[in-house]
């Protein structure tokens, strides 16, 4: 505990620093072409080779393909919660203004991408299991993971004062965040309908090369394509936040009377 | 210590507090998380015959009998998780992916001791995703017969390509 203030205000200098709405204004207008381009090149040229280009699976056919919008999807889904729960830390423990700014951003593009996932995954379901849905623990896991989004995004938005907004939906993120891991592990936990990670950091993946790499090239346009349009919506925000400042300033106000 | 360290100790106690409670709850409920019970379960202690269970395990090979009663299809079939074997009766049209050596989830009643009424089957494919062309190599080659269990390991095909599949196929000698 004793070199925690050290770190603790020496982290808070680093997001002070590089992440002020200011600056993160410069650096956002300068990165954002570098995210939105590759990220329309890469999902196209994954899902383009996924769906039309790449083998079908032995047993599961041309059903494997929706594999290509899934599985990125799921991950996203996850990776986006994450985020929510790292900028309820930052504006629980730091006060940060943008991390609130982000995290008003993140919930309706997670919440979408959620929602592509389940319908996706119901899609793939009906054909391959037989059901388009059933209360296993990782289904249940995501749907619950949707919830959190829609909650998080009521809330952040329910109160009057945007602070206590901000508050409230900061503590939802992180306590949200525990079922992170329970949908991550909840297939090897227990047992499922749906089937284990076929990419793990383990072992090999079990998973021909000629579907990998194109699941690799849309998974990785789909998370930039996530990334450029929170960017883009937070720097919307940050725009919009100044200028609802500069209008309800005094001297504005003065001059209109 | 300042106030942001203490939030940030607050909020780590406070996370490690749900997390803990979540693990205990999710432990504690372990045994109604779980999707299906294995055949071996069913045999050890069978439950009330009006109790809708769900039985999941491997079809085994050479177990499966179909069967016409009118216009309904009728198949017999041994699911066995390696302990213990449950026969399950169905009517109806099993899913496409069903076949001998798949794990497949039944949802019915237990008929004690060894027998299964089931309402609906589902089929539970496994995580390994290969070309037509690498499968057929595999079998070909007599290192796989998905009759009777998961392919062998991934680093042995996940990097052969639908041409040396076809290649190999073409130059081996049927050997089943």
């Amino acid at each position: 505990m004793s070199a925690s203030p050290t770190f603790v205000a020496r982290t808070g200098n680093f997001f002070h620093r590089y992440a002020n709405p200011g600056q993160f204004l410069k650096l956002g207008a300068r990165l954002q072409p570098w995210l939105t381009w590759p990220a329309i090149l890469l999902t196209l040229t994954g899902l383009g080779w996924g769906l039309f280009f790449s083998p079908a699976d032995w047993q599961q056919g041309d059903s494997v393909r929706i594999m290509y919008v899934h599985v990125p999807a799921a991950i996203l889904a996850s990776a986006g919660y994450a985020g929510l729960a790292i900028c309820g830390l930052l504006s629980l423990v730091w006060r940060h203004p943008l991390a609130d700014l982000a995290a008003v951003e993140i919930g309706p593009v997670g919440a979408s991408i959620t929602a592509l996932c389940l319908a996706t995954g119901s899609l793939w379901g009906k054909p391959m299991w037989g059901t388009w849905w059933v209360w296993d623990a990782r289904l249940t896991s995501v749907l619950v993971l949707f919830f959190l989004y829609l909650g998080h995004i009521a809330l952040i938005r329910a109160f009057d004062d945007p602070q206590r907004g901000y508050k409230a939906a900061a503590i939802l993120a992180l306590a949200g965040a525990v079922d992170l891991p329970i949908i991550k592990f909840s297939v090897q936990w227990w047992n499922t309908l749906h089937q284990p990670d076929s990419i793990t950091l383990t072992g090999a993946p079990t998973m021909s090369s000629s579907m990998l790499w194109p699941l690799a090239l849309s998974a990785l346009g789909m998370g930039l394509g996530f990334a450029a349009i929170v960017v883009a919506r937070t720097r919307a925000a940050v725009m919009e936040s100044r200028i609802r400042a500069l209008l309800s300033s005094p001297r504005r106000r003065g001059n209109a009377a | 210590m300042t106030r942001k360290t203490r939030r940030l100790w607050l909020v780590i106690a406070c996370v490690a507090c749900l997390g803990t409670a979540a693990a205990l709850i999710l432990r504690a409920f372990s045994s109604d998380i779980v999707f299906f019970v294995t055949p071996s379960q069913v045999v050890a202690s069978p439950p009330p015959k009006d109790r809708t269970v769900k039985l999941g395990g491997m079809v085994v090979a050479g177990s499966v009998h179909r069967e016409r009663k009118g216009e309904t299809p009728v198949a017999t079939f041994n699911v066995t998780d390696g302990q213990a074997a449950v026969t399950v009766h169905y009517e109806g049209i099993l899913p496409d992916l069903f076949r001998e050596g798949q794990s497949v989830v039944a949802i019915g009643t237990v008929q004690p001791p060894h027998d299964f009424a089931a309402t609906e089957v589902l089929a539970k494919h496994d995580e390994t995703y290969m070309p037509k062309e690498v499968a057929e190599a595999l079998k070909k080659a007599g290192k796989w017969d998905p009759r009777f269990g998961p392919p062998p390991s991934a680093e042995s095909w996940n990097q052969m390509t639908v041409q040396d599949a076809r290649k190999n196929t073409a130059t081996q000698p049927a050997t089943n």
